[in-house]
């Protein structure tokens, strides 16, 4: 007659315990993120030491540290650590500026200008695939092998990337902010500098970002094909001369002005925009 | 063909008898506007004929896509009609004529609050001091003075419709426009934000051009409400509000007579919103 009764089966729940942890996991993630590092290169010291690495193509971090010192403090100034160092920063630098600051401008305008962007844009689209590197040999037949070919090929690589993330910057702000603008009146300066700049200043600094990364590459390569200086040039006379401390040296040194170069980016990515969500 | 009511020229006694001034201050005859899109012509308003005196609050309501924003656009100086005649009155040429609220988020989200609300006013070069005594004021109104700082990714949506609110008002205009500013906000929260705006309101007595698709709001806000056809749009019904101010959002519903202009409008804007409804296709 009836269904027959059938007993439930009954999930229990436990409940967990409230746990409060000592250390936070994102601060183990630093710790094991530091130490990684150090982990290696201690096994690298003790690989060479025993002669399971060869010392000819990689050799002991300390002596890699004491080649370091003494290209910093014992050489003469022209030929020091210090000085190639500077020289590097400092055709980087003037390279970077002389291609971004007109591309942020050109940028602009494009992105404002829509006749202006038919125009130049074929142009960035035909010139941009080019790997810069391969102009080299013809700046230096313009420019000759003195500076200005390195500022040159630095500049051009600088100048595509920044010039075509800003004029996208600016081109995709949105309609609305224009309206307002011209709602409020805001004259053509007024604009560009309270609308257009600051609403493609996030793609701008991508860019800028880009174009950095960029610059040390083309910067690296011009020295070791034509110079007396600089960190590409250290790199490649160790080649020519094996003497692989000083090429190890160079590599750690372009590798700390990559890694300090970004970390600055990004602060005065925070200063300039405040505004953005991160 | 439609009853549109034919508003002439000459000032008509209107609903509010407070408001001093019967001057009319935007006068559109027989205004149109058409484009072309993908080849083929499209009218998106058609003779639209409308007198608002100075200091009224009108509400234009109308089912969506009936140009409503184009027209608005169109008194805004953002878009050109193209046919017929528009006249704005600006009485006080040392005042701007004209400020916007917008629909969606216009806020600059690179300008803190107070940069924002004191947009119009640098772009006017009213000296420092003035703009922020002016940005106090209205962020005090809007009651935003402790987030002066703040980024607008810091705020709510609420808080950033007040933000544009008091942007608007701080330009001091003749004439606000705005564009169905509470459409994307809670029930709460744009209760709220529309006693905020009558507060403000009633404080400066503004020409005020609203756009919406809610009955409720128009009755709440207006003192007159358009009924807009569908695309084509035109006018097709011109309805006096005359309940009481100051008015609270939702005190409003049961005053006396809101009952039956809510059935009005209701009658009116039904047919049209029957018309934008997907028809079968003729072959």
């Amino acid at each position: 007659m009836a269904i027959p009764a059938s007993t439930p089966q009954i999930e229990v729940r436990t409940s967990s315990r409230l746990v409060v942890r000592k250390v936070s996991p994102a601060a183990i993630e630093r710790i094991v993120a530091i130490l990684t590092p150090l982990l290696l290169l201690g096994l690298w010291e003790a690989l060479t030491r025993s002669d399971v690495l060869d010392q000819r193509f990689f050799p002991a971090p300390s002596s890699i540290i004491g080649t370091f010192y003494h290209m910093t403090f014992n050489m003469p100034w022209d030929n020091s650590l210090t000085y190639h160092v500077l020289v590097s920063l400092s055709r980087a630098l003037i390279g970077f500026l002389l291609g971004a600051i007109p591309a942020i401008v050109i940028g602009a305008i494009m992105g404002l200008v829509p006749i202006v962007r038919a125009a130049v844009q074929p142009i960035v689209g035909a010139l941009f695939p080019i790997p810069k590197v391969a102009i080299l040999p013809l700046l230096m037949l313009i420019f000759g092998i003195g500076e200005e070919s390195k500022w040159a090929i630095i500049a051009i690589g600088v100048f595509f990337q920044v010039l075509i993330a800003t004029a996208a910057g600016v081109a995709n702000i949105d309609r609305i902010y224009l309206d307002v603008g011209a709602n409020f009146k805001a004259g053509r300066i007024a604009t560009y500098t309270s609308i257009a700049f600051p609403g493609a200043l996030p793609l701008i600094v991508a860019g800028l970002r880009l174009g950095w990364g960029s610059s040390l590459l083309l910067l690296v390569t011009a020295e070791m094909v034509s110079s007396q200086s600089g960190i590409g040039f250290l790199i490649w006379r160790a080649w020519q001369l094996m003497t692989v401390e000083d090429m190890y040296v160079g590599l750690v040194v372009i590798a700390f002005i990559g890694i300090t170069s970004f970390w600055l980016i990004d602060a005065l990515e925070s200063r300039l925009l405040p505004w953005k969500r991160r | 063909m439609n009853a549109v009511t034919q508003n002439p020229v000459l000032p008509l006694p209107i609903a509010d008898l407070r408001a001093p001034a019967r001057t009319p201050q935007i006068i559109a005859r027989q205004l149109g506007k058409e484009f072309i899109s993908d080849g083929r012509s499209v009218v998106a308003l058609q003779d639209v004929n409308i007198v608002i005196e100075q200091g009224q609050f009108c509400c234009i309501v109308g089912p969506s896509g009936c140009g409503k924003t184009t027209l608005l656009r169109i008194v805004a100086g953002l878009e050109t009609h193209t046919s017929g005649e528009l006249r704005l009155a600006h009485f006080n040429q040392t005042k701007p004529l004209l400020s916007m609220v917008f629909q969606e988020q216009s806020i600059f989200p690179w300008m803190t609050v107070e940069g924002n609300v004191e947009y119009g006013l640098r772009m006017r070069k009213v000296p420092k001091a003035e703009r922020r005594d002016t940005v106090r004021h209205y962020l005090d109104k809007v009651s935003l003075t402790q987030f002066a700082g703040s980024y607008p990714h810091q705020l709510s949506g609420g808080m950033k419709q007040r933000v544009s609110i008091a942007r608007a008002f701080a330009n001091d205009p003749e004439i606000l426009l705005m564009d169905e500013p509470f459409a994307a906000l809670d029930e709460q929260n744009k209760a709220i934000l529309q006693e905020e705006l009558l507060r403000i309101w009633e404080e400066s007595r503004k020409t005020v051009l609203f756009i919406t698709h809610s009955i409720d709001e128009a009755l709440v806000l207006s003192d007159r409400a358009l009924v807009m056809t569908a695309r084509p749009g035109t006018l097709k019904a011109d309805i006096a509000v005359p309940l009481q101010r100051p008015r609270g959002a939702y005190e409003i519903r049961s005053s006396p007579g809101y009952a039956e202009l809510n059935e009005r409008m209701w009658k009116e804007l039904r047919e049209e919103v029957m018309n934008t409804r997907p028809q079968k296709e003729i072959a």
